[in-house]
């Protein structure tokens, strides 16, 4: 999924410390769950879908995050299958669905996720 | 240049690739029409098909042809072949003209003129159609028979085997199963193998007629004897499909087959035929490999090149049913042309026989059932007329644990020897491809095509790899991956040597980029074996494998198990009755271990710090089932209730399981202590495993259970208390510094140089002179324990991270879902 900047909502998540340095957390919004990332080296936020595409499972927050070549990525628990934190392409399987990825801006030690303003309305 | 092909097998389908790599300068025009629905597929792996499903069969997709601009026409088979306007007419009336037509219309199978064979519930055994079939009839079926003992008849039956069906008989017409592959000795081995996972074999059995009104129902034999079978697979061989090139007044054999030359050209230079339709010297190859040379040597042809077929060694290993089977050069010498040596263990089920020259000097040929590891090395040794080693009996027993046997070989191999008889590459040429800068197997087999088919050549090509960047004294080492450029004993000293306590000072000191899932648990593991600080610490905590992150085992759904420890499996009813209440209480499914504990699976993230408050505080402490580290010491009851136990297994089983609990190690650890030589716990398939003696304990280590088992050997014998806890430390602390990630100890252990004759040196004789530095890193391990989950539950901080929602921290996830199975909750089906 896309979201242009045009139709974006952004709702508040959390305060950046509730987020592990490195890791992930998830984020109820409405009946979305959305996983949260933060790569602190690089002071870099990333959000995706939490469900992993790959059995259906609410998990990716969970899972350990990395590079590949540079790029961000993250590893389902479930199976260790990797998705792009930038595309939500799957690393490891070109067969495997994507995710679904958001924007993320921290304002004040605040975290705001970007969602279009549809599913802002069904989620709220 | 135009070139028509004929029939979209395997066969079909390699001609058109080599003809697309040859003629890359002069494109041709190629023209495919095939009899079967779908594009080319693996026909050697049918039976993965109920495994898999058709796509992952397929070598190549109807956009490959496309892109490669050959027009594929599927389910439109030729139905003529007009040689003097050089044309063919298909079935649905397309005409096409052709500078060469190439026959691959390979083979269907044979149908053995036996009354009956038109009943409901016959099937033959050849294409996706036919399994889709049998996988439509077996429902209805339960007990299953196959006609024809040969290799694709036993493929059959496992076929029948994988539908379901329990009671199979295979009847071969023959006195002994894949006549042409083996001989009666061997024969008899496989069918007591087959046996033992329900395949019944019956021999010298001709079929008179399949019974039944409609459907079959059996089958009478010449002997007046009755088979009742509910389903019935023939597969009593194959039938070159020859009719076409009949019709076009092809000469062909007396036993069918298309008559070819060298050049596989038949009688009309303009028409080749190659794979299971074409008849060279009378002979029909029904092998994969002979038709891809087939192909090579017809595609060359065209382009110019001088390449001729002049036979095809049959040599073959395979893996039936489970069950290793290869035959390699002649293995039918006739007995006064040679020798015959002849390895038997009917305990293990393993035969073997060489053919050797009456001299001594050559290998002829022979078979392998039971264990083929040897295959490679033996097939090459007759190929390329190596010379035997002074005792050639050597050549058979089986390999050294160190797995090193065929990879001794390599060096003495020429550089013509055909290593992928499946590509034709040799060995030479996977050199060069090494030299070349192709230097993991995965580059070799995307530029040489070697391992790609069959597979069987893989160890050795990896062999070849090894020895060639050896050749070239580069150092050759597993790298853990594209974050650090070390391996993981080169990473345990690096962070020793300078004290470095965290991932990120890791990173910081030798790494690149941010990590990865795969160094991460290896970092956070050597981390964790030489300070042992808790797991959990700020930093560490997300560098932990997503399992140890949250000190619980993730399972289906996204809930989580927990196993606390129980030592040595001794429980006190008391505690006991905990387990039961915080079960019941947290709605947890219970199932014992084979570990000899309790696993409460289906906990919500958020209540395992309350789950495990309950259990700290009647006195139970985390199993560490989570961890790469010690899981369970098994032990049996032992001397204080048993008859014949010699010593307290149980309270020795306890002092180690307490001795080495939270022990971060590079894969699990599991252990188990016998009271008595009966080893009821089962001690030598563990990591390591005690046995006690009239005179003390018998230490075994490097067993395994799991997908490979493997018995542990005997380190030491007779030892006291106090001397075996010693050589535990030793042992542990050595495979802890020096094994890769994720290798359990019996893995480590066949990779180790001087396998166990070198580990017991440095374990016993403390050849090294480390056994007191190794003892005092382990006391230092054993002295600062703590228990990970008493830390989380006193700690608010870390209590935090348990919560499903950072936002919602109370509620769980609502999408987690269970069914009920025999009074007690599963996980939901995943999908």
């Amino acid at each position: 999924m896309s979201i242009s900047p045009t139709t974006i909502h952004w709702f508040l998540a959390c305060k950046a410390s509730d987020v592990p340095s490195n890791g992930g957390v998830c984020v109820k919004y409405g009946e979305e769950q959305i996983a949260l990332f933060y790569f602190a080296r690089k002071d870099q936020w990333y959000a995706t879908q939490n469900l992993c595409p790959h059995r259906k499972q609410m998990a990716l927050s969970r899972g350990m995050t990395g590079t590949v070549k540079d790029e961000p990525k993250v590893a389902c628990p479930f199976h260790k299958k990797t998705f792009s934190l930038i595309d939500g392409r799957c690393l490891s399987d070109e067969a495997e669905c994507s995710l679904s990825v958001y924007p993320v801006k921290v304002v004040d030690g605040q975290v705001y996720i970007g969602v279009n303003e549809e599913t802002a309305m069904v989620a709220v | 240049m135009k070139i028509v092909v004929i029939g979209n097998g395997m066969v079909g389908y390699k001609f058109c690739e080599k003809m697309l790599t040859k003629s890359a300068k002069a494109p041709v025009e190629l023209v495919v029409f095939g009899e079967e629905p779908r594009p080319a597929y693996d026909r050697v792996h049918l039976t993965s098909w109920f495994e898999h499903n058709t796509a992952d069969l397929l070598l190549a997709t109807t956009e490959w042809y496309e892109q490669q601009g050959i027009r594929l026409h599927l389910a439109d088979p030729v139905v003529a072949i007009d040689r003097e306007q050089r044309t063919v007419r298909s079935h649905s009336g397309i005409t096409e003209t052709y500078d060469y037509l190439v026959l691959a219309t390979g083979s269907a199978a044979f149908v053995p003129p036996i009354p009956g064979v038109e009943k409901k519930g016959v099937f033959l055994y050849r294409t996706i159609e036919d399994l889709e079939m049998m996988k439509a009839y077996a429902p209805h079926a339960r007990s299953g028979a196959v006609i024809g003992g040969g290799l694709l008849g036993l493929e059959a039956a496992k076929a029948l085997l994988d539908l379901g069906i329990t009671n199979i008989h295979v009847v071969e017409f023959a006195p002994r199963l894949m006549p042409r592959q083996i001989d009666d000795k061997g024969s008899l081995l496989l069918q007591e193998k087959l046996g033992q996972l329900g395949l019944k074999v019956l021999t010298s059995k001709n079929t008179k007629k399949i019974t039944g009104e409609e459907s079959v129902n059996g089958l009478q034999f010449t002997d007046d004897t009755f088979l009742k079978t509910d389903m019935l697979v023939i597969s009593a061989g194959i039938k070159p499909r020859d009719e076409l090139a009949i019709a076009a007044g092809l000469p062909t054999g007396p036993r069918g087959g298309i008559v070819v030359n060298e050049q596989l050209q038949t009688a009309d230079p303009f028409i080749y035929a190659i794979g299971e339709c074409a008849l060279y010297q009378n002979m029909i190859y029904g092998l994969v490999a002979p038709g891809y040379e087939m192909a090579e040597v017809v595609a060359a042809h065209l382009c110019g090149e001088m390449k001729a077929f002049t036979g095809f060694d049959m040599s073959t290993r395979l893996k039936l049913i489970g069950v290793e089977v290869a035959s390699f050069g002649d293995p039918f010498s006739p007995a006064g042309d040679c020798h015959s040596i002849v390895f038997e263990d009917r305990l293990k089920g393993v035969y073997k026989r060489i053919d050797i020259t009456p001299d001594g000097q050559q290998l002829l040929g022979g078979i392998l059932i039971g264990e083929a590891s040897a295959y490679n090395m033996l097939l090459q040794t007759v190929k390329n007329k190596l010379a035997l080693p002074a005792d050639p009996a050597s050549l058979l027993v089986p390999p050294a644990k160190d797995g090193a046997s065929t990879g001794a070989g390599v060096d003495g191999l020429p550089d013509e020897a055909l290593i992928c008889s499946c590509e034709s590459v040799s060995k030479g040429a996977i050199g060069e491809a090494v030299m070349a800068g192709h230097e993991s197997f995965d580059d070799i087999k995307k530029c040489t095509k070697a391992g790609t088919c069959c597979g069987g050549c893989a160890p050795m090509v990896k062999d070849i790899i090894t020895a060639t960047l050896k050749s070239q004294g580069k150092y050759i080492r597993s790298v853990i991956c594209e974050h650090f450029a070390y391996s993981r004993q080169e990473m345990l000293d690096i962070i020793r040597i300078n004290s470095l306590r965290s991932f990120d000072e890791v990173l910081d000191h030798c790494g690149h980029g941010e990590g990865c899932e795969v160094c991460k648990p290896v970092v956070a593991s050597i981390l964790a074996s030489l300070w042992n600080d808790m797991i959990l610490a700020q930093g560490n905590d997300t560098a932990q494998d997503s399992n140890d992150r949250y000190l619980a085992n993730i399972q289906k759904g996204g809930t989580y198990s927990v196993v606390p420890r129980i030592p040595g499996g001794e429980i006190t009813p008391e505690k006991l009755i905990t387990i039961g209440m915080v079960a019941q209480k947290y709605h947890l499914y219970t199932k014992i271990t084979g570990g000899q504990r309790i696993d409460l699976f289906g906990a919500h993230l958020s209540d395992l710090p309350l789950i495990w408050k309950e259990l700290i505080d009647a006195g139970f402490e985390s199993g560490h089932a989570y961890g790469k580290a010690l899981r369970t010491v098994k032990s049996c009851v032992g001397s204080t209730w048993c008859r014949f136990g010699l010593h307290d297994s149980v309270s020795y089983a306890i002092r180690i399981e307490e001795r080495y609990r939270g022990l971060r190690a590079p894969h699990k650890i599991k252990s188990a202590v016998s009271g008595c030589i009966r080893e009821c716990a089962e001690a030598q398939s563990k990591d390591f495993g005690i046995i006690a003696t009239e005179k003390g304990w018998n230490l075994y280590v490097c067993g395994n259970g799991g997908s490979k088992p493997q018995h542990a050997v005997l380190l030491a014998a007779d030892l006291d208390s106090e001397t075996c806890i010693r050589y535990i430390d030793r042992f542990l602390m050595f495979y802890i510094k020096t094994a890769d990630p994720l290798t359990r100890t019996a893995t480590w252990l066949n990779k180790l140089d001087g396998g166990i004759d070198y580990l017991r040196n440095v374990v016993v004789h403390d050849s090294l002179g480390i056994g007191a530095q190794l003892e005092g890193e382990m006391q230092l391990l054993v002295d600062s324990y703590k228990c990970e989950w008493k830390e989380v539950v006193e700690n608010s901080e870390l209590r935090k991270r348990f919560s499903h929602f950072v936002n919602s921290p109370e509620e769980k996830d609502p999408t987690v879902k269970f069914e009920t199975l025999r009074n007690q909750k599963k996980a939901a089906e995943w999908k």
